[in-house]
């Protein structure tokens, strides 16, 4: 805000060369961000989108083969339907049994009175546990032979799954590693129970309201929309599920890793393979870039959609701003 | 804080364990049930909380102990350790190759973390604090690209820094494009500076300092538990990665990480779990140290920095 007077001493052009500098100041502090969206996403996505309908593999150069990958990776590629029931698998059950542990987790620790931090801490730690740490503990931990879980379970009786090694086992070994990893939503929980306003409790409790009636009536109401953002965020990363089936599949099967090892991947039978593993598999393993292309962009729009529900105005991730 | 959670805690159990106002015994038989329905309740909390602390911590537990076994122990289904073998920390450093996994790890987390937050600063700013079109359009593509997964954008990528920059086989795809922005550290950054009010900012506009200085002297040292933040989930995310030196180091062992390296334990030594284990401690250790060490760390930096609306 001038006033008249002061621009006339200006330059004519004043207010025109401040919102100049001012688009040159703000393209300068985003240029990292500009160069990195065009290089590392922008031209890759379009990239992706070219070769999809291209054959390819890295060594000949590509020829337009049309929907010919497309019909392949649906139709004829042995692994697209069971990877996509796995993820599905992943998405409905894993998804549900970590929040409700979650939920049940937060709530627990909000009640503990004596020694909280210890507890806290204790709960959070196995969530910082790297991806393939985490992996090659569970796996031996639930190894069939000697395994501590399967000796303690048949020291009282109860006869042991295979886990890792069976493929009806394989995904409840890996959801059980999953809950074992719950700090991440343990802490948000636990922030949105301790919002909860006390005087609803209070009046609830007054009405004579039963423990599940609170919980029911009060707590579900104030804390839905965390459990909304915690279901969205596990759907998204349930989706995006790569490191810890593979690795568990491939110190299962007992292949050696290394420089042109050939692993066949999901063992056993399929039952840890995810979709972005399929890209790994198409691409590196059978330099089939157009069909791996294809997978990859199956897997961008889910992505994406479940991404847009976090987006949205009310309960999303973007706080309006100003 | 932690003195606010002993004194809770404390204030809790007395209450728990007794009312307020009262201190000999309780008058009245409907106190008493009452403090009766209390003290269990605290017994089942407890019990439930010591259950689900096993279930968290036995993991780690049998993993330790796993690696202190002998070659021998390690093949049987004993759970504690005859003998305790701390040699194998030893093999395990003496693997081939285990020490330059450990630098290449030390070098994509470190100068990842350096590069991701020198180039995610500005652009956070920006977001939080600038008025321009498009900044919402902006924001929401940062959060796209926080949800992507990478294997989507992965063959055009491989396919650029494998053979039109011949970098395969080297950390740098890792750790080139984390000088141009990391979305999630943007995002979390901008959070954290949309925190901070404008107030501070507009004062020092009115002092005469350009936008660079404000962020360098005014926003930045106010940002520091947020950068904290950022560069602790930039190191664990490098540390953790897996796909990225699959991509791009696994045809070149002496450019692997420890996170990539570890399931060659179990090839190289068969079924020795014990050393398998031993390595898997060593990769977890330091991510659960630095988080010990970066709590304390966390703490000072909002209470010495502490923003005050």
């Amino acid at each position: 805000m001038s006033a008249p007077t002061l621009r006339a001493k200006r330059r004519p052009s004043g207010l025109a060369a401040k919102q100049r500098k001012q688009a040159l100041r703000t393209l300068a502090f985003l240029s990292p961000w500009l160069i990195g969206f065009t290089v590392f996403f922008a031209y890759p996505m379009i990239s992706t989108v070219y070769f999809s309908f291209m054959h390819y593999d890295g060594f000949r150069p590509p020829t337009w083969s049309g929907t010919k990958n497309w019909t392949y990776v649906f139709e004829h590629y042995p692994f697209f339907w069971p990877a996509l029931r796995n993820t599905l698998w992943l998405v409905v059950i894993m998804v549900t049994l970590r929040v409700l542990f979650g939920l049940g987790i937060g709530m627990l620790i909000t009640k503990i009175k004596t020694g909280t931090g210890v507890f806290r801490t204790l709960f959070y730690l196995p969530y910082l546990a790297p991806p393939v740490a985490a992996t090659m503990a569970f796996a031996f931990l639930l190894n069939p032979g000697t395994g501590p879980v399967n000796s303690i379970l048949e020291k009282i009786g109860i006869p042991a799954p295979g886990w890792f090694n069976d493929p009806d086992w394989s995904k409840p070994a890996l959801t059980l590693m999953f809950l074992w990893g719950v700090g991440d939503l343990m802490v948000i929980f636990m922030a949105a129970l301790l919002d909860v306003p006390k005087e609803q409790y209070e009046a609830a409790e007054l009405d004579g309201a039963s423990a599940w009636q609170r919980f029911r009536f009060v707590t579900l109401p104030n804390i839905s929309p965390i459990i909304m953002f915690a279901v969205v965020t596990g759907v998204i990363a349930a989706m995006q599920c790569y490191t810890q089936p593979l690795v568990a599949g491939k110190v299962a099967s007992g292949v050696i890793q290394g420089a042109g090892t050939m692993f066949e991947p999901g063992y056993p039978e399929h039952s840890t393979l995810t979709l972005p593993q399929l890209v790994y598999n198409l691409g590196f393993q059978r330099f089939d870039y157009g069909s791996a292309c294809v997978v990859a962009l199956v897997l961008f729009a889910l992505s994406m959609a479940f991404t847009a529900l976090l987006m949205r105005r009310r309960g999303g991730l973007i706080q309006a701003g100003d | 804080m932690a003195q606010d959670t002993a004194q809770g805690t404390a204030r809790g159990t007395a209450q728990v364990l007794q009312r307020p106002g009262e201190s000999k015994a309780p008058s009245s038989p409907a106190e008493r049930t009452a403090r009766r329905k209390a003290l269990l309740e605290w017994i089942a909390v407890h019990s439930l909380g010591v259950a689900a602390a096993l279930f968290f911590t036995l993991p780690f537990v049998f993993v330790f102990l796993t690696s202190l076994m002998s070659d021998s122990q390690a093949l049987s289904r004993d759970l504690i350790p005859h003998t305790w073998e701390w040699a194998n920390y030893r093999k395990v450093f003496d693997t081939p190759g285990f020490l330059t996994w450990w630098r290449n790890t030390l070098i994509y987390a470190g100068l990842g973390t350096v590069l991701t937050v020198v180039s995610s600063v500005p652009v956070a700013y920006a977001l939080a604090k600038f008025r321009f079109r498009g900044r919402n359009l902006a924001l929401m593509l940062v959060i796209s690209m926080m949800m992507l997964p990478p294997q989507v954008v992965v063959i055009p990528m491989y396919l650029f820094w494998a053979k039109q920059l011949d970098l395969s086989g080297t950390l740098w795809p890792m750790i080139i494009p984390l000088a141009f922005g990391d979305a999630f550290s943007i995002f979390l950054l901008r959070q954290f500076l949309m925190t901070i009010p404008n107030e501070y900012v507009d004062a020092a506009k009115v002092d005469g300092c350009g936008d660079l200085r404000t962020l360098l002297k005014i926003v930045l040292p106010m940002a520091k538990p947020g950068i904290a933040a950022v560069a602790l989930f930039q190191f664990f995310a490098a540390w953790n990665d897996y796909f990225g030196p699959q991509i791009y180091a696994s045809e070149n062992p002496g450019a692997w990480t420890l996170s990539y390296a570890l399931e060659s334990f179990k090839g190289a030594h068969h079924t020795d779990w014990n050393l398998t284990m031993a390595a898997t401690v060593l990769v977890m250790a330091p991510v659960i140290l630095v988080f010990f060490f970066a709590q304390k760390a966390f703490v000072e930096g909002v209470t010495l920095t502490g923003v005050k609306g």
